[in-house]
């Protein structure tokens, strides 16, 4: 009770110059943030340089919530065993498996196979009907580093959406009343 | 790191079929460390996987996975397999088996920590297999 107080006393106190000024500090903030976004994008040559795990096909590996960073230059090389996170033509939803083969062309040209570590057959059901491999243009980003449990945040926001709202509400509420 | 192969190869279809038996002696140790076990605080598990690499007419680099496993914190990092068969078809992108001599099979693995880096490790050692020039019709594998 004391602390709704306080804050109504904080809102009637700031005049309208402050509030402008607290409404510009939101806004930096998240301009702020989607440059370190696209700066990652650059640094990674990644359109998503980081994903969630949305299944546990990469068990014992890798659990739904897990939140992986990608690498996507063109200098890397596709290889076995690598973890790519690709995206079947006309889907959605990126994959994150490994690389089962590879067959790669004197000019650089290279089709591959995939397969979930925890899946007993490779993906080649998954991908489009009469598609046999995938290409360098298929793939979103290689696995380079991972963090656990995180990514749980952004799938609860996707399942439930009411959780998503409250956090956004949240979040804007404690950046126009805080005070620098 | 040793590797003993027997192999033929069989038609299906229009790829050749490699069928290769083989034994892994390996002890899976970090470089970095000395020679330490490889399993230190961060390693959750290691996939571990025995790949095939040759060059074709058709394809400049081929890299197949024949074998893998997944090898978990707390398991003996040692590997003494015997008679193993591939756990994948070893089909070619074409008929790029027959009579190639320069079939290199190598142990690799993939670390993976509790968080942080995911590096893929080439094992030492690594043993080169010669496919046969001709065709085997009726041969049990």
């Amino acid at each position: 009770a004391m602390l709704s107080l306080d804050f109504l006393d904080d809102v009637r106190r700031m005049n309208k110059r402050q509030l402008y000024y607290q409404v510009l500090n939101f806004g930096m903030i998240v301009s702020s943030a989607l440059m370190i976004w696209k700066g990652l994008m650059v640094v990674t040559g990644s359109e998503s340089p980081i994903v969630v795990v949305l299944s546990g096909s990469m068990e014992p590996a890798f659990h739904r919530g897990d939140l992986l960073f990608l690498t996507n230059r063109i200098e890397d090389p596709i290889r076995v065993g690598e973890i790519v996170v690709f995206r079947i033509e006309g889907r959605e939803i990126p994959i994150v498996h490994r690389v089962l083969k590879i067959h790669e062309k004197q000019n650089g040209d290279i089709k591959f196979l995939t397969k979930g570590d925890n899946n007993a057959v490779d993906d080649r059901g998954l991908y489009k009907r009469g598609q046999h491999w995938l290409e360098k243009k298929d793939v979103v980003g290689r696995a380079r580093g991972f963090v656990p449990y995180i990514g749980i945040v952004t799938i609860l926001m996707n399942d439930y959406p009411k959780f998503k709202y409250a956090v956004l509400f949240l979040l804007g509420l404690f950046v126009l009343v805080h005070r620098e | 790191l040793r590797k003993n192969v027997e192999d033929f190869t069989g038609p299906r279809e229009r790829s050749d079929l490699g069928f290769v038996t083989f034994d892994i002696t390996a002890d899976i140790l970090n470089g970095d460390k000395g020679l330490q076990s490889i399993f230190d605080w961060n390693v959750k598990q290691l996939f571990l996987y025995l790949s095939a690499e040759y060059s074709t007419k058709n394809n400049a680099l081929n890299q197949v996975v024949l074998w893998d496993k997944i090898m978990l914190r707390g398991d003996n990092p040692r590997l003494f397999l015997k008679d193993m068969k591939s756990k994948y078809f070893f089909f070619d992108d074409g008929n790029g088996l027959k009579g190639n001599r320069n079939v290199t099979l190598t142990l690799s693995w993939n670390v993976v920590p509790n968080a942080g880096i995911l590096p893929l490790v080439t094992g030492s050692g690594h043993v080169s297999v010669p496919f046969p020039d001709t065709y085997e019709t009726t041969k049990s594998y």
